[in-house]
């Protein structure tokens, strides 16, 4: 736990000082939040921990079968895409604004789709992937 | 090609004998035959259990009514996972699920024949690979964990059907419920996501001709396990002893 | 003596041979960089021929690495003189190798990024994973071997540590030649054979790098290598060269007669193109028959440079082995229904055909730039120089037969 904390504080501080360290300015990032209010725990928490639960329930999913995980990835990606370009990815995009910021590389999407569904059309699909 | 006796059904259902046997009245329900169909079904089907030992996923392939120059169970695989991405060299395209065509040299007789990861029991896959991506689940199903795959196709080296391929290029079209993609090794996963919702498999839905059958080999009173008791089956390279989850018929 | 010595490493073509080395290697960099930004496709290979160039180069490397190592073995666990001063080389050389493989057999991965899982996610049913521990504790039992050998005050544990390396070494190479040897689905390679012929390929493919790294670094201290040790280690790559023939000839000959595995042999030794043409010139001609007469025929042997001639035409003739091997194993097809006749849309019951590309090349031959960067830089940083003491040989009867 005091580890935990020391961590944070040290993460805390890094994004703190992130601004005025850097003199090139990484533009902070800027999210939008399509459906607030909604998401399966608080922002605190899911801020710190997204990722064990998403480690979580993908070895589950995997692994056993298990499909019922609070923590989805299908689940994410359809409640965060955005409206405009119906995904977390790209500019503005839920996961890549803040993953560019940390500068913590994502290989999610080397496999998984990062479009949500609803947004999915025929047209996208047909495009089929650059060679 | 012969076949090899099952090692993995034939102790269950000794164990299963055993445990009735020894447990007396406290399992008794589990003695009749209905209840036990009654759990298993329920086993199976519900999502929050997740595969279960009790239940071997398997396929009966009927090469009879299999129609020469059809590909509808392709086809619907190709949509089902998304397998969508153009490729320069066919030979670097992914196949799941590919039709055969077999002709006995001597009579001229034609068979036609899907073939896919035919999900072994022991799967050289499984044992071969470094990282331990390549597992079997509790059910019977072979997958690739993708999140640990490194891409080294000693799997490929190990299978002997020729089911497993690798990708070649960088993906972006994938259906959100199959993840896939460049670097690492893939294969038929009887539709893995679709069987845990307790429907079939794409192709075996697809097929016009009734050739494939899908069903859990354990149950004794499921269809396939009563056809597979009843009918000659054959396992490819059943002398490899591998204990296959997909059976064929007429060849 | 050797501040001399090193000193005519350290003038420019020093920095001339490093920069050389240095670029092969970038190119294999460059290779593999291009290589995972395309992904495969970039490469020849596909879903039938998918260990392509990188795999024989890769798995020469490794092979040689564990066999260069024999030198040393000689001289600390069989108690040759002449040998003894060549350990330090020895075991550099089978650190360098052995690195080098490695580099290319890893960045050819799929998933180079996933390097560390490879690491931490170990199954030990796995012949590769077995791997992951053999090559590792490679390195450091020869770097301990290595500084045993070249520390005085260490000296007297060279022994111990000498025969535990000779024994890993084996392991080692069983290991890798287990990674074909338990196939079972592959008509090529499923045989008890290929682990012991792999040791005895590792044996000449060790000690033909050897002399010409011993070669080169006398060229660079202006020295000739002394004609009795000369004849010495070339009859000793002779004798290695003689003894993989025969694992071949037997290794074939039994999936002739025993495994039944003539279409396979016809395709490989006959029919298969390539494949025969390399097993046939470059391994059996090039690789054996020439070296066989140039290091056993006496004129031939009292020519200068007949060995380093040896050497050179003993690791192509490997290359071309691992490549018939290897790509031609899997060029094949599987046969699944046995009898029949077989055809699909993913090329079933067709032979395959392979080209390498640009890329997967320039990865391939990177390995043996790094081999070669590395070596080089720890001989001008150590002393892993041959000294004879001549008198001392010669009083020993070490140079009499
Ligand atoms: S390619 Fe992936 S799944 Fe196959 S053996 Fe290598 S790590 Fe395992």
């Amino acid at each position: 736990m005091a580890i935990m904390k020391r961590t944070l504080v040290g993460l805390a501080a890094i994004l703190l000082l992130a601004p005025i360290c850097a003199t090139a300015g990484v533009p902070k990032p800027n999210l939008t939040i399509e459906n607030p209010g909604q998401c399966i725990a608080p922002v605190q928490e899911m801020r710190v921990n997204h990722m064990k639960m998403l480690n979580h329930s993908r070895d589950r999913a995997l692994r056993q079968g298990v499909r019922t995980e609070k923590a989805n990835l299908i689940g994410c990606i359809d409640c965060h895409a955005s409206k405009e370009t119906g995904s977390v990815m790209g500019k503005g995009g839920f996961c890549e604004e803040c993953h560019t910021y940390t500068a913590v590389k994502l290989d999610c999407w080397d496999c998984h789709q990062p479009k949500s569904a609803r947004f999915r059309t025929g047209a996208a699909a047909a495009e089929g992937a650059k060679p | 090609m012969n076949e090899p006796r099952d090692p993995v059904d034939n102790p269950s259902r000794r164990g299963f004998v055993g445990a009735a046997a020894a447990a007396g009245a406290g399992l008794g329900v589990l003695a009749l035959a209905p209840g036990l169909h009654l759990v298993e079904v329920s086993e199976a089907n519900a999502p929050s259990a997740g595969a279960s030992s009790k239940v071997r996923w398997g396929m009966l392939i009927d090469t009879n009514k299999c129609s020469s120059g059809c590909d509808a169970c392709v086809k619907a695989c190709a949509s089902e996972n998304g397998i969508n991405e153009t490729v320069r060299d066919p030979r670097q395209a992914s196949q799941w699920i590919r039709k055969i065509e077999l002709k006995e040299p001597r009579s001229g007789r034609e068979h036609s024949l899907p073939m896919m990861c035919q999900h072994c029991a022991h799967p050289p896959c499984v044992d071969v690979c470094p990282t331990g991506a390549s597992m079997k689940r509790a059910d019977g199903i072979v997958l690739v964990d993708r999140h640990t795959c490194i891409g080294c196709r000693y799997c490929m080296l190990a299978c002997p059907y020729k089911a497993r391929s690798f990708v070649h290029l960088r993906l972006t079209e994938q259906n959100p419920e199959v993840p896939r993609g460049i670097g690492c090794v893939e294969s038929c996963t009887f539709c893995v996501q679709r069987v845990d919702k307790g429907l079939k498999p794409a192709c075996v839905e697809a097929c016009p001709e009734g050739a494939m059958l899908f069903g859990d080999l354990k149950d004794p009173n499921s269809e396939i396990a009563r056809r597979i008791a009843q009918e000659k089956t054959t396992q490819v390279r059943g002398d490899l002893r591998l204990d296959l989850g997909v059976r064929y018929q007429g060849i | 003596m050797q501040s001399e010595l090193n000193n005519r490493l350290e003038g420019p073509t020093f920095y001339v041979l490093a920069g050389i080395g240095a670029l092969i290697s970038l190119i294999g960099v460059a290779g593999a960089i291009y290589m995972g930004q395309h992904g495969h496709q970039a490469s020849g290979m596909n879903n039938q021929i998918f260990w392509g160039m990188p795999h024989v180069f890769a798995i020469f490397l490794i092979v040689a690495a564990s066999g260069v190592l024999n030198v040393a073995s000689i001289g600390t666990v069989f108690g040759k003189q002449a040998y003894k001063s060549r350990g330090p080389l020895s075991g550099l050389l089978a650190i360098t190798l052995l690195a080098a493989g490695l580099f290319v057999i890893m960045l050819d991965l799929g998933r180079v990024d996933r390097l560390i899982i490879a690491m931490t996610h170990v199954n030990w049913v796995s012949v590769f994973g077995w791997n992951m521990v053999l090559y590792p504790v490679f390195f450091g039992l020869v770097g301990v071997y290595v500084w045993v050998l070249m520390d005085r005050k260490m000296y007297a544990y060279s022994k111990p540590v000498g025969i535990a390396a000779f024994i890993w070494r084996l392991v080692m190479t069983t290991g890798t030649g287990s990674i074909f040897g338990f196939m079972v689905a592959r008509q090529a390679y499923h045989s008890a054979l290929i682990a012991p012929m792999f040791i005895v390929m590792s044996l000449a493919w060790g000690l033909a790098i050897f002399l010409l790294f011993q070669r080169a670094m006398y060229c660079w201290h202006n020295m000739e290598l002394n004609e009795e040790i000369r004849r010495r280690l070339g009859n000793l790559l002779g004798v290695f060269i003689a003894a993989v023939f025969y694992f071949v000839l037997v290794y074939h000959l039994t999936n002739i007669y025993f495994a039944k595995q003539t279409g396979f042999e016809h395709f490989i030794l006959v029919s298969g193109g390539v494949f025969p043409q390399l097993f046939w010139g470059g391994f059996v001609l090039l690789g054996t028959a020439i070296p066989l007469l140039l290091l056993f025929v006496p004129a031939l042997q009292r020519m200068r440079g007949s060995e380093i001639v040896a050497a050179v035409l003993t690791v192509g003739g490997g290359l071309c082995f691992l490549y018939v091997f290897i790509i031609g194993g899997q060029a094949y097809p599987l046969d699944m229904f046995p009898g029949m006749e077989v055809r699909s849309s993913f090329f079933d019951g067709q032979i395959d055909h392979y080209v390498p590309s640009l890329p997967e090349m320039m990865l391939a031959i990177g390995g043996f730039g790094v081999a070669f960067t590395l070596t080089l830089i720890a001989v001008r940083v150590l002393r892993f120089m041959p000294e004879d003491d001549l008198a001392k040989l010669k009083a020993s009867g070490a140079l009499r037969d």
